[in-house]
């Protein structure tokens, strides 16, 4: 359709996802693409400097680059995109007005999406996350603005009504955190942003500040005007420049519009921000250390109580409430707490955001009501597993402090109390997907590495303990475990866990303990015959071919880095014992599982 | 280096009492020297106890508690090998191994020549990508062999 001309696009507007994931797939080559041909198209000037929005993370990061193309209000989303692909769109969709079938997001995208509940994540991808404007064109700050004609009292109440509970881990009552704190007496107090996201598999806060970070803010007016705080800080780790800068920017603007400031929102209300950044410690997320390291200590939890809302920072009574919980309060606050309370469970109310990663099709960022099934996370939303010939084994919620649910017990609803009932918890939202090739010691060695790397020394259970137990599952990965081990494990796990002074100790045993409770028959193969069941433990791998399942295709010996596989046409395969290298790429190539 | 410890922690500073002010930069202050000389020399850090009256061991003490700070040199390339759950699953060791061989450095290492520094580090937070890399601000994602020659390459370009 050559005959539509440029001029007959009243609006033009092309959003490419510029989230951590976007910009390494390459959105910046898409952006810089499109803006180079659509100059040279002659698409009006003015067109041009609003054509290229960016946009924060939309969540599905397993098909970026993504970009919506906008001509004359009608939307058409492409997925996969890389600077090569921009001159076709150009020529035939925006200039010729027909869109690029092949490349638009198929349905896997729309079922992505359809079941989720967007609350928080509902403007991220959608307005620009450095231009104050956008977000208060959609009642952006209504929520603050309303808060501030409240008495903090009413505040609390209506908090407490909505049954939100912290996202950050451990599920406390919200209002009832801050009413604490209210009602210490203090001339100084606190509230403290926790940005600092630090279990592996996890970025849900991250992609918040990203996407939207004027969310936060507004939620940290919220609950510093609620709890009778002027001061805050965002603690948040180094390890995101990306979202430290949007949240410069983002408080500057604030500023500019007095959202801000002395009296803001033009009532007697003080309020200002600061971003401390941190300097890379997992412990820092507990509340205790956190307050050490902003006061320029070593980050170092202390014996609770006193708690934070009663001496926290400086010794005055100070609230940390995690991102997802402040983004939260805007909506709470401008539709209500029975709104809110009517999304979720009796216990759980609202929604979670949850990092969706590992052997699972749609990786990526997702926000579902509390109570949502496991499984319709894993096979609606997640689009199955990843291999079409691997089956699920196991959900790892939590992280390094949580546990693994097994694949018999995804029909349970994900709310905080079921979680903990399964051995697992909900954690900061990590969700990571296994399937048979994931070996479950393997896979607890892994997490307590990560703590017993991350506990800061302080307490002997933590410290001698988490390094202990990753002795005992080192040994048992290399095929040197004892038969006394499990019951060695399952006595430290419980020793640590009741003696540890802070949560990360108390928690650091819960992937131990789970996979034990759920698969000791694993660490029974590794310790009583030697045999790692998903193959992954290299000391006790030996590869061989299944007479009965090789279909002969030759794959083994097409990625057999050392030449060890032995196939001609039409014969099976044979694996060479000398030759191996236990590299195990056959094994992962192999299309029928006839590698054992 | 004088340090301006009002600006640095703004309105607050109202508030607070001068050794409360300057313990509170301490971290900051870490920070800052880094960006300039890439590490946390002795010499600046001796400097810093004096100029903010907290013992050296103090000091000392909280900088090395952070993993973010060096006490030598670093390498003009920094390439951090995410090792986060997402990036274990889908084979981070085997980019870290190819990275020590070809290098012959160690995790944490420095090569002699201070062209490159490798390092293990937790999630970088974005796991669809995984196994992912970074080499200074530049992010390389879903790394196969040909990805991983090519990021050999241009860490070797200078």
């Amino acid at each position: 359709m050559a005959s539509k001309n440029n001029t007959d696009i009243k609006s033009l507007v092309i959003r490419v996802c510029v989230g951590t994931g976007g910009l390494a797939a390459g959105s910046q080559e898409v952006i810089d693409e499109f803006t180079k041909l659509l100059k040279k198209k002659g698409v009006r000037a003015e067109v041009l400097k609003k054509c290229v929005n960016k946009t924060g993370c939309r969540g599905f990061c397993a098909k970026d680059v993504l970009a919506d193309v906008i001509v004359d209000g009608i939307s058409h989303t492409y997925q996969l995109l890389t600077a090569e692909n921009v001159a076709r769109i150009v020529e035939e969709h925006i200039v010729g007005g027909e869109p690029v079938e092949q490349w638009l997001v198929g349905p896997e995208y729309h079922a992505f999406h359809d079941k989720q509940t967007k609350i928080l994540l509902h403007e991220c991808g959608h307005i620009d996350p450095e231009d104050i404007n956008a977000y208060t064109e959609i009642g952006g700050y209504n929520g603050a603005r309303k808060a501030l004609t409240m008495k903090p009292e009413n505040i609390i109440a209506q908090i407490k009504d909505s049954g939100l509970r912290g996202r950050g881990g451990a599920g406390f009552p919200t209002g009832l955190k801050w009413e604490f704190c209210r009602n210490a007496d203090s001339d100084q107090k606190y509230i403290i942003c926790n940005a600092d996201e630090g279990d592996p598999g996890a970025f849900m806060d991250r992609s918040i500040i990203e996407g939207n970070p004027h969310s936060v803010i507004e939620g940290m007016i919220i609950s510093g005007y609620a709890i009778g705080a002027s001061f805050g800080y965002i603690y948040i780790r180094a390890e995101y420049p990306l979202a430290i800068e949007r949240l410069k920017i983002a408080l500057s603007e604030a500023r500019s519009n007095g959202f801000l400031g002395k009296g803001i929102f033009n009532s007697d209300f003080d309020f200002e921000l600061k971003i401390k950044e941190g300097a890379g410690a997992f412990i820092c997320g507990e509340e205790t250390a956190l307050i050490a390291s902003i006061e320029g200590k070593r980050g170092m939890p202390r014996s609770k109580p006193p708690f934070p809302a009663h001496k926290g920072l400086l010794g005055k009574p100070t609230v940390i409430n995690n991102v997802e919980t402040l983004a939260t309060l805007p909506s709470i606050m401008t539709k209500g707490a029975k709104w809110f309370s009517s999304i979720g469970t009796e216990k759980s109310k609202g929604t979670k955001v949850f990092a969706l990663t590992g052997k699972i099709k749609n990786t990526g960022l997702i926000e579902v009501p509390m109570g949502i099934s496991l499984k319709e996370i894993i096979y609606d939303i997640g689009g199955g597993m990843e291999k079409k010939n691997r089956t699920l084994k196991a959900v790892q919620t939590g992280g390094p402090s949580g546990g693994c649910i097994p694949a018999a017990n995804i029909d349970m609803p994900v709310d905080y109390e079921s979680l903990a009932a399964a051995g697992s918890m909900m954690g900061s939202g990590g969700m990571v997907v296994m399937d048979d090739l994931t070996c479950m010691v393997d896979m607890s060695k892994f997490f307590l590495t990560f703590t017993a790397n991350e506990s800061c020394g302080k307490c002997v259970p933590c410290r001698v303990g988490t390094k202990r137990m990753l002795e005992i599952l080192t040994r048992i990965t290399e095929g040197k475990g004892k038969s006394s081990d499990i019951d060695l494990l399952l006595e430290l796990g419980k020793d640590i866990k009741l003696a540890s002074l802070c949560g990360l100790g108390q928690s650091a045993p819960n992937p131990v303990l789970s996979t034990l409770h759920y698969f000791r028959d694993e660490y029974e193969a590794h310790i009583n015959e030697g045999i790692c069941p998903a193959g992954v433990c290299k000391s006790l791998r030996r590869y061989t071919v299944s007479d009965e399942a090789c279909k002969m295709c030759g794959k083994c010996k097409t990625v057999c880095p050392s030449d060890a596989v032995t196939w001609e046409k039409k014969q099976k395969a044979v694996i060479s014992k000398e030759k191996c290298i236990k590299c195990g790429a056959c094994y992962e190539a192999c299309p029928f599982n006839a590698i054992l | 280096m004088s340090l301006k410890v009002d600006e640095i922690i703004g309105v607050v500073s109202s508030v607070l009492d001068e050794t409360q002010k300057k313990r509170g930069t301490l971290i900051h202050a870490f920070q800052e020297i880094q960006k300039e000389q890439n590490y946390l020399p002795e010499e600046e850090l001796v400097k810093l106890s004096k100029e903010l009256d907290i013992p050296m061991s103090d000091v000392y003490s909280t900088a090395t508690f952070y993993k973010q700070f060096y006490f030598t040199p670093r390498g003009r390339k920094i390439v951090k090998v995410c090792t986060g759950t997402a990036c274990h699953v889908r084979g981070a060791s085997k980019v870290m191994d190819a990275l020590k061989n070809e290098f012959n450095v160690g995790d944490g290492e420095t090569t002699e020549d201070l062209a490159m520094t490798l390092e293990s580090v937790g999630c970088i937070g974005c796991c669809g990508l995984a196994p992912v890399a970074t080499i200074n601000e530049g992010i390389i994602g879903e790394i196969d062999s040909p990805k991983l020659s090519k990021m050999i390459e241009d860490i070797k370009e200078d």
